[in-house]
Parts: C-alpha cells; structure tokens; sequence
C-alpha cells in the first residue's frame, strides 16, 4: 500500500522547500506555459538556448508540492541537455508517468524515479506533469524536426 | 466515541451504510464528502436490486402485468415526492438526472421563451457552476443581463442592495439554499420577498438543503426547485424539478422523443399533459422508485433528529479544528447560519497536498473549486479544502480528521 512516505519523499518536500531554477529569466528564448484546472497548478518556464542547447532554465509556478516538486526536479535535468536529448529524457519521464507502463528502466530517470508511485493516483498524474506540458507549450514550433 | 442524541443512535445509523465499514489505505474510511454525494443505506441498495428482480419493465408503454407494476411504482415515487416537498401535485413534480439537469430545464424552457434584451437574472456568487453556466448560455442567446447578489467576508449574501438588485427588470432569481462550498444557509424569505415584489419568478437550488432538513415549496413560496437523489441517500442519476403548474403548462418541452408526445404527425406534434411533457425517453427509472425508498429512509430517521445530530457534530467539529494550528475556516461563524459543510485551508500548504495525506490515512474530504469558482475568488483562494458531513457521521470522524491535518502540519512544517 502506497503511503505518505512514499508520495511525499524527503527529496519531494526538499524541491518543494528549495525550488531549484525557480527564478524567471529577464531573456529568454523560448518560453511555455501550462496549468492543471483541478488543482489550481500553474508553471510558466523559459529556456535559453546556446545553439541547440539549453544553456539555461528558469521557472515560476504556483501549486501542490508535487507539481512544484516535479517541476524543479525535471529543470534540473534539462539544463545542459540538446533540445533533442531534452525531449527524448521528458517523453521517457511522460511515459513513466503513465499508468499502463508497468517496467521502465529507471535508472535512466535518475531522482524523478520519485514520481513513480504517483503513477497509482491518476488525478495526480496531472500535477506532476505540468511542466513536462509546459516544456511541450514552449518547444511546439521548434518540435516538428524531431517527430 | 459513540453518541446518542434522544432517539437519534449514531452507531445504528451507521451499520446500515456498508462502505462506512470499508478501509482504505488500511485504516477505516471516514467519509466526508457527503457533499458531493452522500452513501447508500443497505435499504436503497437492496431496493434496486429488488426493482431489477422483481419489477423491470418500461414504464407507461407495455399492457402487461410486469410494466403496470413498474409504472405504479414509478408514479407511486412521485407522490411520494410531491408529498416529501408539499407540492401540490404530483403532476407538478419531473423527474431529472439530477439538479444540474433541472436548472438547465427552467433555463432553456422558461428562460428562451421568457427573457429579453432588457431583462434582468439575478444570480449569487456562491452559487454552484450549475446555477450560472446555464443562465450565461441563456443571457449570451436572449440579451439579458445577469447580476449577482454578493457575499460578505464570512460568506453570506449581502442583501443591503436587494432592493436596487432586484426590480422591475429582474424576471427571475436563481438562488442557492444552502452552499455547497461554504455551508451557508441563506435568507431565502428575504429575498423571494423582495422577488414577489416585482414579479420575478424564484428558482431555488435545493442539493445541499433537501438532504439535511425538511423543505415545503408552499412555504418557501418560489416558483421552481430542484434538488438531487444521490445527495440524500438515493441512487445517482435521479433529481426532482418541482414547477408551479401554470408555470410547467406554459413551458415548451425541453427534451423531444418519447413519452413526451401525444400525437405525432409528419410535420408537427403535440405534446402530453405533464409530467410527461418534460420526461422524452425511458427515464430513470429505477431511480425515481428507488428515490422513494431514500425519503422513507430519512423521515424515519426523521429530519429534526439528523439536523440536531448535525448540528452538534458541526458544533464540535468546529471547536476541534480551530486547536489545528494555522487552520483558516471559510464560512458563517454563526453556526445558526452554517449547514454541514466546513471549508479550510492549512497554513499555506496546497488543499491538494492535505487530502493527499489524509487519504493515506483513509479520510475522504473534497479538494478543489466545488465547481464554485466566484465563491472561491471572492475568499480569495483558488481552491479549498471540504470536510462535508451527514447523518452517518460522528466524534470519531472529526477526531480522525483533526488528527489528520495535525499530521499534515508535521509533514509541511520543517
């Protein structure tokens, strides 16, 4: 049985404390927004680009600490990745998240393997994945050369 | 803690309603989001079942012995019905999927054929999505403006400008009995009063009312009401629209198809007498006969026994949440003005992540807007938290659920 401790793990509490990249870039090269109406969960992010990389991120957003959590969690892995890498790691993060996806090599996700658990919760899915689809909102003129 | 109230065994109670007994995450449900729905005692249960066995057949179609029986059934739940809310007659009484469904009626109905561009809905702001969403489409397809009845800081209506509010242009007043966000009973005399003044019909949203305390129509003195079955221990997807008959007569039918209709021709029809004249196709009707078994239920319980049992638990509940640190309660303090609903926030941690945590301690409370989003940017939040009580409810309850948030601030306080 899933518990509090397993929802709500140090490392959850710790990003929703500590945001990390939870500060608005003055320029930006791209920039979605996405909101979850359930809950009320709101990102807005922005991307700098160095070439195709993303040499810097930044996000604002309010909401439960799992989609604030999530969402500081993810900017940490998308800083210094190519834009192509970028959306293989948040497609193969979208696809854990999903609750017909049983096995999934894990350690590819690093500490947002965290998340797992939340998958048994279906209307939480939602808040975890706020940013995931505010990346989407941000990349979605630039996403046809990877399809 | 088991309490007994004069006749009134919360124990009793409780062991006739089989998913209080259920444990989720391991730990006995408390169930607080009566609200939303309420839960089903053994006796409605047993009643559908009984319905499909023994008398499951369309009603007012077939000459045999099984339809007749399902007919009288069906028609037998609506006096019951008529009579539970002193209408008239029971011709007065239509069946509904539910609340939603009946406003949306009077709307589209009444609404399209009775309102113009200078006309006037007066609405309030606590009301449920359900109550302004179909009177927008109304105004935004005949002209007619909507204007709303304000809330004060404690969530009641503010009527000092009800005169001003409501005049000669207002033709109806679509107003809440009791709040499902935040509880609050409202001054219904006043304001059908002041309605009866200037001619505007009254339409009274009864869902969080019809559950809890005995309603008259003739009393109340408005012109339609509407209220939901599976709020008051009946089967979902079975509501009552009550209308005056001069009213309902005057309406076009909302719904065509079957059972609506007298007479069909290639280019026109013509409609049956009501009820049916708003009921077209094979309506619910289960439901409606189970419906029937839901008021039986509660009127032996009886409903000045619920209110008092209510009244005591709200009364504790809400001396035993404010020791919560950091818990803000939305709503009348008065708890003279406050039905059983009680709406809060913990300190600045999300209302997500509280029924997180309370669900893992198998406490079942409601997150979210209560489909009332005027209500919840009047108070300033986007969202709350809702521990909604009912008969079944107890001491226990409202200790586990103390005890809950009490754990929530030890998760979020670092």
């Amino acid at each position: 049985m899933t518990s509090i401790l397993s929802l709500h793990q140090q490392l959850i509490l710790d990003h929703y404390r500590n945001p990390r990249n939870k500060t608005p870039l003055a320029h930006y090269d791209l920039q979605g927004t996405a909101t979850n109406p359930l809950c009320g969960d709101e990102v807005t992010l922005q991307l700098n680009l160095e070439g195709e990389t993303i040499s810097k991120i930044g996000f604002e957003g309010k909401g439960c600490s799992i989609s604030q959590a999530a969402a500081s969690m993810l900017s940490t892995h998308l800083s210094g990745k190519t834009l192509k890498e970028a959306v293989l790691f948040v497609t193969r993060f979208r696809t854990m998240m999903d609750p017909s996806t049983e096995e999934l090599d894990a350690t590819l996700m690093g500490n947002l393997v965290a998340f797992q658990g939340v998958q048994k919760f279906p209307l939480k899915i939602r808040c975890v994945l706020v940013f995931y689809e505010a990346f989407q909102d941000a990349i979605k003129d630039r996403d046809q050369q990877w399809k | 803690m088991s309490e007994k109230s004069g006749l009134f065994d919360s124990e009793m109670i409780r062991a006739q309603f089989p998913t209080l007994s259920l444990t989720m995450s391991d730990k006995p449900l408390v169930y607080l989001d009566s609200a939303a729905t309420s839960q089903k005692p053994v006796r409605v249960i047993e009643a559908l079942e009984a319905y499909y066995r023994e008398s499951n057949s369309n009603v007012h179609r077939g000459i045999y012995e099984l339809s007749r029986r399902a007919t009288e059934a069906y028609e037998k739940s609506r006096n019951r019905m008529a009579q539970f809310i002193g209408a008239t007659s029971p011709q007065e009484i239509i069946w509904t999927k539910g609340t939603t469904e009946g406003i949306n009626l009077v709307a589209n109905s009444w609404g399209m054929n009775n309102l113009s561009a200078n006309d006037e809905i007066l609405l309030t702001t606590m009301e449920h999505h359900s109550n302004i969403v179909p009177w927008q489409l109304v105004a935004e397809r005949t002209g007619a403006t909507i204007r709303y009845m304000e809330m004060d800081e404690q969530g009641r209506l503010n009527l000092d400008n009800l005169e001003e509010l409501c005049g000669e242009r207002t033709k109806i007043v679509a107003c809440t009995q009791v709040s499902n966000s935040l509880g609050t009973i409202n001054p219904l005399e006043q304001i059908i009063a002041r309605a009866r003044v200037v001619g505007a019909l009254v339409l009274i949203d009864g869902a969080q009312a019809v559950p809890h305390q005995p309603v008259n129509v003739a009393e109340l003195d408005c012109d339609f009401y509407v209220f939901s079955g599976h709020k008051m221990c009946g089967p979902t997807g079975i509501g009552v629209l009550w209308g005056r008959k001069k009213h309902l007569d005057s309406m076009p039918p909302y719904q065509a198809g079957g059972e609506m209709i007298k007479v069909v021709q290639k280019h026109q029809s013509t409609w049956a007498d009501l009820p049916h004249k708003f009921e077209a196709g094979t309506p619910n009707i289960a439901g409606a006969i189970v419906l029937a078994t839901a008021v039986d239920f509660l009127e032996e319980v009886g409903f000045d026994a619920i209110k008092r049992h209510e009244d005591q638990l709200i009364g504790y509940a809400l001396k035993r949440l404010r020791k919560v640190n950091n818990l803000r309660i939305f709503g009348p303090t008065n708890p003279d003005l406050r039905s059983s609903v009680i709406s809060f926030q913990l300190g600045d941690i999300h209302a997500l992540d509280v029924s997180t945590i309370l669900d893992a301690e198998g406490i079942a409370i409601r997150v979210g807007h209560h489909c009332a989003q005027l209500a919840m940017e009047h108070l300033g939040v986007s969202v709350t938290a809702r521990a909604s009580f009912y008969l079944y409810n107890n001491y226990d309850d409202v200790d586990r659920l103390a005890e809950g948030l009490e754990s929530v601030n030890r998760i979020f306080t670092p």
